[in-house]
């Protein structure tokens, strides 16, 4: 079987483990702090998936994901802080 | 005008990267990517580029020669890190040092840095650029005086990005 | 040869994502699970991107010419991870203290009552 494969399942395993920590955190910014993790994972498993596969669209796609999901992370800390967006 | 041409010749260059697919650029796809550079280097020229520090080759150096010992003592943050998840055995605190840098470039790579290598994440800077630190395991000595020391927190940091950002 | 440098690299990697998961069920605070999903993951990260820069050069060098096209990718998508993930971690830190929740037994805190 192919190795990317194996490892992206273990990355998927790890993503589990920290959507417990988004459905339990006690405030808000715990539940962030989750997410934000978890969208450092989706990146590293689109491109295990891209090149497992050997589709480089996917790749493509973790580029602009991860640069959407850093402009959302700070959205949010910015509307926990109550400033003005 | 000059930070016009710098932002295009830069989108310029991702374009040919981002495009590149083993053989040598088609023309329509040359032509393309010269038309669409120059769009979004008008529209980003102030954005990109706000003074020409960055354009002193002897800063690319330091930049190179930091990359090494970052990468070292991120190395050794995460065996930190993973030793206190295994054990769970911390000593929080948020600390504030002073460390005297004056232009946006070296105080963003100083905090970049910090959020990075051992036991330390940044949590805010005030007017006068002074760091609020949390660290995962303070030190006793350090809390004696009130002007922190930051050799113990951040080891020679500071005076790297002095060298790339000032 | 160059697949137990594969092996090593991705094993690398799991481990320290895994382990950043783990450190953000255990901790009990903010600040504390901040230092485990922003640098474990940064640095499992690396080595998955590093594994696949690996795997994609060395096809290319075999004979697949589309094959350096995964490694180009892969090394903007690694930039773009080195440089949103501090200042993601920075910007939910200082959320979080301004809206007023205070670390876990602390022994000091040089930010209280502070409003910047």
């Amino acid at each position: 079987m192919n190795p990317f494969m194996i490892t992206l399942v273990l990355v998927l395993l790890s993503i589990a483990i920290a959507i417990i920590r988004v459905l339990l955190g006690p405030t808000v910014p715990d539940r962030v702090v989750g997410l934000d993790t978890i969208n450092t994972l989706v990146i590293a498993s689109m491109i295990l998936f891209g090149v497992a596969k050997k589709e480089i669209i996917y790749i493509d796609v973790a580029i602009v994901y991860a640069l959407l999901s850093y402009i959302t992370t700070l959205f949010i800390a910015k509307y926990l802080q109550g400033g003005k967006l | 005008m000059l930070a016009f041409i710098a932002s295009t010749v830069f989108c310029f260059v991702m374009w040919l990267l981002l495009t590149f697919n083993g053989n040598f650029w088609q023309t329509d796809e040359l032509v393309a990517g010269i038309v669409m550079a120059c769009i979004a280097g008008f529209a980003s020229r102030k954005i990109l580029v706000k003074d020409f520090k960055l354009a002193n080759p002897k800063r690319w150096l330091f930049i190179l020669a930091y990359l090494p010992r970052f990468f070292y003592e991120m190395a050794k943050a995460n065996f930190d890190v993973a030793y206190r998840v295994l054990t769970g055995r911390i000593n929080p605190g948020i600390v504030k040092i002073s460390p005297g840098l004056k232009s946006d470039v070296a105080i963003t790579t100083l905090a970049n840095s910090i959020t990075l290598t051992p036991g330390t994440l940044s949590v805010d800077v005030d007017e006068e650029k002074n760091l609020y630190i949390h660290w995962i395991n303070v030190k006793k000595e350090v809390l004696k005086k009130m002007p922190r020391d930051y050799k113990p927190i951040c080891s020679n940091f500071p005076d790297w990005a002095r060298r790339i950002g000032e | 040869m160059i697949w137990e440098i594969i092996y090593i690299f991705l094993g690398i990697g799991v481990a320290f994502n895994i382990l950043a998961s783990i450190g953000l069920l255990r901790f009990p605070d903010v600040y504390t699970r901040l230092h485990a999903g922003t640098k474990c993951t940064t640095f499992g990260s690396i080595f998955i991107c590093l594994a696949a820069m690996i795997y994609g050069l060395w096809k290319w060098h075999a004979g697949d010419k589309q094959m350096i096209v995964i490694t180009i990718h892969t090394l903007f998508a690694l930039i773009a991870i080195l440089l949103t993930n501090p200042t993601g971690a920075h910007a939910i830190a200082r959320a979080a203290h301004r809206s007023g929740i205070k670390p876990v037994k602390a022994v000091v805190d040089d930010l209280e009552g502070k409003n910047v």
